[in-house]
């Protein structure tokens, strides 16, 4: 009996070391991946310029220098050392937009994760759960939604609610939502009939505490890379409904919003259209390479050991 | 005659499976009319090989499925968890320890939290007793309060095993279902957890029902011995009739089919083969 007992270890540093060995090891995994290691770089300075904006944009993101219209990007002949990027077409600091662009993809990521994480689990868990109509009824829904060409479902959408930045996240929110109930619904099923669900039904958990507490903790690793997916699709399809006029309205410098603007000079003034482009395809790069270390670094099945 | 914790009278489990398409809908009978009693402190084995309905059978007694026909009295009191709900009282009163220590325990759930759950959600005590209890309950079973914090993939099997007891034993139980406990550990761990089963058994008055396939560990443990084949029980007795005089064929088929290791039949089996040579 005494041989199979470790030796004692002191009660306080047992759950902090358990927690850092398990992000050691999460960390292990994830540095492997070089892509990914650089994408949480770019990720990380991009949410320092969004948090810092004010204080690094060289100019305010509404201001027009009507002397300075559709200036080119400073290295080039023309450019003004005051805008680095160049101007739009009505004189403002692209640079400074683009900046202040950066809060507004961040925050539109992270509301449209949260809110379609919260409802897609909550559904999945439920219909994994009860199975049986529940399940039938909420699947079909997700089916039907799935169904239909995402854009075009966000724009229905936004056209019923009425374009602007706010229904636009509810309307992309809503498109995302099936894939997180999917996920959730698939890996609260393969949980609900292990042994230790058993095992706290018969300590007298009922329904909620089983969903919530005792499944859904550990489901979360899938969750965790859909999630930073659909971060990175929510920013696309928001600068999307943008480029459309159905998401943030001007002068508003949303990404998707300047690309609209800026259509019209495409052939006369380059920067306009490619820099708001740049940005988001790097902030899309970056947080899907986030993703895929994520999810090698999660998913047990991928773990070189 | 001691009371009687439990007691089954014909109790039958069907299963159904939905038809498709192209099949029928077919019923199977994986218990067919089960009857037994068993006293308070004594130990009831369910012998059977794979599939014979005796996990079935455990899950029926455990309150997890229930029963299709026939009655469960536990403590001499009716219970039908398909018609009413199970009261904290009968859960109490009934806990099951499961064959694979590794599926058992919630992976994301230290173990103290795996044993306050329990008091927690059925007593009301506060934080600082469930802490006790448990620190209490964890020596007993042979791990130390310093196990309190930890996750459940920093122990062995056997200690898992040690832990999963431990949880069925927070609400001081009457009965306890043994899942095959020990079949997935290895043999010197096997006797050191048996022996504490027995130890509690003592020392908390407690009434196994021992589900097994191996028939070494049910000689070591069992009083009562129930013999289950498709289903049916074909032999039920104490220990000692069935070991010494086993009535059935099947029986007598599943005694032969344990290996013997005792130089006498090595020998035997090995003339056996020069003749057949």
């Amino acid at each position: 009996m005494s041989n199979e007992v470790s030796p004692p270890v002191p009660l306080v540093a047992a759950p902090s070391t358990a927690r850092m060995g398990r992000f050691a090891e999460f960390w292990f995994y994830f540095s492997v991946n070089k892509g990914a290691v650089i994408g949480l770089t770019v990720l990380a300075f991009l949410v320092l310029v969004a948090v810092l904006g004010p204080l690094i944009a060289p100019h305010a993101p509404y201001e027009q220098y009507r002397e300075a219209l559709l200036t080119p990007p400073a290295w080039q002949e023309g450019g003004n050392s005051n805008f680095l990027l160049g101007t739009d077409a009505v004189g403002r600091d692209l640079l400074s937009r683009l900046i202040y662009g950066a809060r507004f993809s961040l925050f539109i990521g992270l509301i449209v994760v949260a809110i379609s994480m919260v409802t897609g689990v909550i559904l999945g868990v439920l219909a994994g759960y009860f199975r049986g109509w529940v399940d039938a009824l909420i699947m079909r829904i997700m089916d039907i939604i799935l169904a239909f060409p995402p854009l075009l479902l966000a724009l229905v959408l936004v056209a019923i609610l009425g374009p602007g930045l706010f229904n636009a996240m509810i309307a992309i929110a809503l498109v995302l939502q099936p894939h997180f109930a999917r996920l959730t619904r698939a890996a609260v099923m393969s949980e609900k009939n292990r042994e230790y669900v058993i095992a706290a039904k018969l300590a007298g958990a009922g329904h909620i505490r089983l969903m919530f507490k005792t499944i859904l903790p550990n489901c979360l690793a899938p969750l965790i890379v859909q999630g930073t997916l659909s971060f990175s699709n929510a920013i696309l399809e928001a600068a999307a409904l943008g480029f459309l006029g159905m998401g943030a309205q001007p002068p508003t410098p949303e990404w998707g919003t300047m690309l609209a603007e800026a259509r019209e000079f495409i052939l006369r003034a380059w920067w306009v259209v490619t820099f708001p482009g740049l940005a988001i395809l790097i902030t899309v790069l970056a947080i899907n390479l986030v993703g895929d270390g994520l999810r090698d670094a999660l998913d047990p099945k991928l773990k070189r050991s | 005659m001691s009371e009687i914790v439990l007691e089954g009278r014909n109790i039958v489990r069907d299963y159904h499976v939905a038809g498709g398409l192209f099949g029928k809908a077919k019923t199977v009978r994986a218990v067919k009319g089960v009857s037994f009693t068993l006293e308070k402190g004594k130990t009831l084995a369910i012998v059977g090989e794979s599939g014979c309905g005796k996990s079935t059978l455990g899950r029926i007694l455990t309150l997890i499925d229930p029963q299709s026909e026939g009655e469960l009295l536990i403590d001499g009191k009716p219970i039908n968890i398909a018609k009413d709900r199970v009261t904290p009282e009968m859960r109490r009163k009934v806990q099951i320890i499961f064959q694979n220590p590794y599926g058992s325990l919630n992976p994301r759930q230290k173990i103290g939290e795996v044993l306050g759950e329990p008091l927690l959600l059925n007593t009301n005590k506060t934080a600082a007793e469930r802490r006790e209890l448990a620190m209490q309950m964890l020596v007993k079973v042979g791990l130390g309060p310093e196990h309190y914090n930890r996750y459940p993939h920093m122990f062995s099997g056997g200690q898992r095993q040690r832990i999963a007891i431990a949880r069925a034993l927070m609400l001081s139980p009457s009965l306890l279902v043994l899942d095959e406990p020990v079949s997935a550990l290895d043999l010197s761990v096997q006797a050191q957890v048996l022996n504490l089963l027995a130890d509690l058994q003592d020392e908390f008055n407690l009434t196994y029902v021992f589900i097994s396939h191996d028939l070494s560990v049910v000689r070591y443990i069992a009083d009562e011995v129930m013999v289950m084949y498709y289903g049916e029980v074909v032999e039920y007795g104490t220990r000692e009739e069935v070991f010494s005089n086993p009535q059935h064929s099947y029986t007598k088929t599943l005694f032969a089919a344990t290996p013997k290791s005792d130089v006498a039949s090595i020998k035997a089996r090995l003339e056996k083969k020069k003749a057949a040579a």
